[in-house]
């Protein structure tokens, strides 16, 4: 993870038409704990969903064939479990729940080494079109860094 | 079986903060009850998954956009109720 460029997602480590399984590695410095917290660093809460959001973005996107963009509009119920500390290493899964019309819903989870961390129910998705090339070229970028096929 | 139209209207209330009594035929969902385009994806969401499909808000949006169809075809609601119906219908074959 490279919290500070919003680089959440480390590796995908399997994903097929409704599931993606992937990896995140929590750094052992990041400015982020500068301020979160002084003497007591912690992954913020909001780091935790974009972390969960990302994995499902990048679950639409391989199922979109990277062709749309999906942006985050809203989410039903999050929770919180227990904190992220430096140097933690978290399985991120999501799984799709609904492909409406420019639109999508997933269900995503984190968890430690044995334990929950977190999970969201419903993040809902806009799909549209790219605004811009090179965001389009950036997420295939970026998808092929973690080991997702564009 | 509650016709379209009540199922839609109760998925209306349930979802927003509008209140079922004023849920009319003739309601037009943004402009006289004010619904938002983020809830009513939450609405669209929560029909999709009543009715079993998939509503094509992406197609109306567009039709009305370019003036093809007026807006209320889609979003008067006893009109959002017969298109919903059709959808059904569609998807059963028939």
């Amino acid at each position: 993870m490279q919290l500070e460029y919003f680089r959440m997602i480390d590796r995908v480590v399997s994903v097929d038409a409704e599931t993606i399984v992937a990896e995140a590695v929590v750094p052992e410095a990041s400015p982020v704990f500068e301020g979160h917290f002084p003497g007591h660093p912690l992954v913020p809460g909001v780091l935790l969903l974009e972390t969960m959001a990302q994995a499902a973005g990048y679950l639409l996107l391989a199922r979109l064939g990277f062709a749309r963009m999906a942006f985050l509009i809203g989410s039903r119920e999050l929770k919180l479990r227990r904190f992220v500390r430096p140097g933690e290493r978290l399985s991120v899964t999501a799984r799709l729940v609904h492909e409406g019309s420019g639109y999508a819903v997933a269900d995503a989870a984190i968890t430690g080494a044995d334990n929950r961390i977190c999970e969201v129910r419903e993040m809902k998705f806009s799909l549209q079109d790219f605004p811009a090339p090179a965001l389009a070229e950036a997420m295939r970028a970026q998808a092929a860094r973690i080991g997702l096929g564009a | 079986m509650a016709s379209a139209f009540d199922r839609v209207a109760d998925i209306i209330a349930e979802t927003s903060d509008v209140p079922r009594e004023t849920i009319r035929p003739e309601s037009h969902v943004i402009e006289d009850l004010g619904i938002d385009s983020l809830d009513f994806l939450d609405i669209v969401f929560a029909i999709d998954k009543d009715f079993g499909i998939k509503v094509p808000v992406e197609t109306w949006t567009q039709e009305v956009n370019s003036g093809a169809a007026p807006a209320s075809r889609y979003f008067v609601m006893e009109n959002l109720a017969k298109r919903i119906e059709e959808l059904v219908a569609a998807k059963s074959g028939g």
